[in-house]
C-alpha cells in the first residue's frame, strides 16, 4: 500500500478500503508516525476473527516495554482476518507499516466513521503540529 | 519553570531537548524518559554505563545545633550515629506506620570534628509533602533549606561506571565504601560524590552546583560514549531498578503500606527512640499475617502492570505493584503485595486485562551483578 492512497485516523491507524460485490472491507495498519513513537515493542494483542469493533473503539492492543497503547478501529464491523504472522515478527511494523504490517481485516457494517478521517496531507499536518 | 507548561526544569533540560530526549511530567518535573530505546539504555548500563539526570529529586538541607537529634526523632532510621562521609536509607513514616517517603540521608563532613552538613534527598513527588512535615515538626529544633534548584544530582551507574569517574575525577573511587561520599573535583569543579545508585549495578551519584551541571554532563557524556555507554531516561531507570527489586515510591511504597510489608526492616531502628510510626511498626513486626512483596516472573510477552489482580485458585490475593518487560531476563516480570499464605506458593496467576496468566514466585532480586 501507498501511504499516500490511505486513509488517517487521528489516533495514527490508516485504512485501506475495498469494495467487493458491495461488501466494504477495510485493512488496518499503524502509520509509520506511530509506529516511531512506540519504542520497544514486545507484543501485539491481534483481535479474534469473527469479533465485532465498534467505531473509534479499541479492539487491540501494542504492548511496548513502557506502557501498553490501544488500536482504535474507525468504522464498526466485524473482523474477518488478522496478521497471525505479527506477534512473533514486530519488527514487521517498522519495515513495512504499510504492507506487510498490516493489523487486521474488517467487514464494514457502518461506514460513517470513514468521513472523519484524513487524508495523506492532513495527516502528516497533524503529526508535524504535535511535534 | 517553564511558565508554559508549568513544569520545573534541570539544568539539562535543553540538553535532553537537543539530543532526542522524549519530555514528560514526572512528579511535576520535565523530565526524560528515554532518548531512542528504553532497552538499549538499559542493556548499555548493565554492559558499560548509563548517565541519569536525576536532579529533579529533592535535596533538602537541614540546619540548626540540634539537626541530628532532630532528624532522629523523625526518620525510622538513626542518624546521630552516622560516621562522617555516611549515607543512610531510611524511610520517613506518619503515626500509622504509613510510608510517607523513602529517602537517604547524607553526613557530609571530612572528620568527625567538622560540623557536619546533613542532607535529605528524598522523592520529586514527595518534596513538598516532606518539607512541610519536617517544618511542622521542628519546634524550633532546626530550619530546612531546600537546594533542589542550587544543587543539581546525576547518576553514573554500570560495570564501567567507576573507571570512568576516575578518569575525569581527581580520585580513584574503587575503593570508597558503598554508602558513603566524599569530596572530588572534575577539572576544579567541586563535587559530591557517593557510591550509591538505583539501577542494581556498582556507580556513584554526583552532587553538584547548578552552574556546573552541563559542563559536567558533557564530560561524562563524551567519555561515557567512547565505551559503548549513553544517557539514559527514567524509562531505563524504570525497568533497571525493577530487575534490581528495589521499591517505587507510589507502587511498592505509599502512606498505605507500612515497612514491614514493604520487607525494609533494614531500614528501621527501633531502639531508644521515638519517632512517628515506631509503635505501629513494633506492632506490624509482631503480626504473622503482614502482605508480602514478592517477585513474579511470567512466560510469554504480555506484561503485568500495577493494579493487575494477582490470584490463587481463583480467589484473589493480592495486587501487582510494578510490573514491566525485563531487558535482561527477556520476560515480563513484576512485583506484587500478596497475603502470608498466598507468598508460600510457587505459582499464581495474573489477571491481564482480563486474562488469567500463570506467573512463577520468584525470590528477589530478578538480577544480582557479578561482584
Amino acid at each position: 500500500m501507498k501511504p499516500e492512497e490511505l486513509l488517517y485516523a487521528e489516533t495514527h491507524e490508516w485504512i485501506a478500503v475495498e469494495e467487493t460485490g458491495g461488501e466494504k472491507t477495510a485493512t488496518l495498519g499503524l502509520s509509520a508516525f506511530a509506529v516511531e513513537l512506540l519504542t520497544d515493542l514486545v507484543y501485539i494483542e491481534l483481535p479474534t476473527v469473527g469479533q465485532l469493533v465498534e467505531a473509534r473503539q479499541p479492539f487491540c492492543v501494542v504492548e511496548s516495554v513502557k506502557a501498553v497503547s490501544d488500536v482504535y478501529s474507525p468504522v464498526a464491523g466485524e473482523v474477518v482476518a488478522v496478521n497471525d504472522a505479527l506477534p512473533d515478527a514486530l519488527e514487521t511494523l517498522s519495515a513495512d507499516a504499510y504492507g506487510a504490517g498490516w493489523i487486521a481485516k474488517i467487514k464494514i457494517s457502518d461506514a460513517s466513521g470513514l468521513a472523519n478521517l484524513l487524508d495523506f496531507a492532513a495527516y502528516q499536518k497533524q503529526c508535524e503540529e504535535a511535534q | 519553570m517553564n511558565t508554559t507548561t508549568g513544569l520545573q526544569q534541570t539544568p539539562l533540560h535543553d540538553w535532553h531537548a537537543a539530543h532526542g530526549g522524549r519530555l514528560v511530567d514526572f512528579g511535576g518535573w520535565s523530565m526524560p524518559v528515554q532518548y531512542a530505546s528504553i532497552v538499549e539504555e538499559h542493556q548499555a548500563t548493565r554492559s558499560a554505563v548509563g548517565l541519569f539526570d536525576i536532579s529533579h529529586m529533592g535535596r533538602l538541607i537541614v540546619e540548626g545545633e540540634a539537626r541530628l537529634q532532630f532528624l532522629d526523632s523523625l526518620l525510622t532510621r538513626r542518624v546521630e550515629d552516622m560516621q562522617p562521609g555516611q549515607i543512610r536509607y531510611s524511610l520517613i513514616c506518619n503515626e500509622s506506620g504509613g510510608i510517607l517517603d523513602d529517602v537517604l540521608a547524607y553526613r557530609i563532613a571530612e572528620a568527625q570534628s567538622e560540623p557536619a552538613e546533613l542532607m535529605l534527598v528524598v522523592n520529586a513527588s514527595n518534596g513538598e509533602k516532606i518539607v512541610a512535615w519536617l517544618e511542622e515538626h521542628c519546634d524550633g529544633q532546626a530550619s530546612i533549606r531546600d537546594a533542589t534548584h542550587q544543587r543539581a544530582m546525576l547518576a553514573v551507574q554500570g560495570p564501567q561506571a567507576i573507571g570512568l569517574m576516575g578518569q575525569l575525577f581527581d580520585c580513584d573511587l574503587t575503593a570508597m565504601r558503598y554508602y558513603t561520599g566524599r569530596r572530588a573535583e572534575l577539572e576544579g569543579e567541586s563535587c559530591y560524590v557517593s557510591r550509591t545508585g538505583y539501577t542494581g549495578e556498582d556507580g556513584c551519584e554526583i552532587i553538584c552546583d547548578a552552574s556546573v551541571t552541563v559542563a559536567i554532563w558533557d564530560r561524562l557524556a563524551t567519555a561515557a560514549e567512547k565505551i559503548g555507554g549513553m544517557a539514559a531516561g527514567l524509562g531505563a531507570r524504570d525497568t533497571l531498578r525493577l530487575e534490581a527489586a528495589m521499591p517505587l515510591y507510589g507502587h511498592e511504597l505509599s502512606e498505605a503500606i507500612n515497612p514491614i510489608q514493604a520487607g525494609l526492616g533494614f531500614a528501621i531502628n527501633l531502639r531508644d527512640r521515638e519517632f512517628p510510626g515506631r509503635d505501629a511498626i513494633t506492632r506490624f513486626r509482631q503480626d504473622g499475617r503482614q502482605p508480602v512483596r514478592i517477585g513474579l516472573q511470567l512466560p510469554g510477552r504480555r506484561v503485568p502492570r500495577q493494579g493487575c489482580p494477582v490470584l490463587d485458585a481463583g480467589q484473589q490475593v493480592g495486587q501487582v505493584t510494578s510490573g514491566t518487560f525485563s531487558p535482561t531476563l527477556e520476560q515480563p516480570i513484576a512485583m506484587a503485595y500478596v497475603n502470608s499464605t498466598a507468598a508460600e506458593q510457587k505459582n499464581l496467576d495474573i489477571d491481564i486485562r482480563g486474562q488469567l496468566t500463570p506467573a512463577t514466585v520468584t525470590p528477589l532480586p530478578f538480577y544480582k551483578r557479578d561482584r
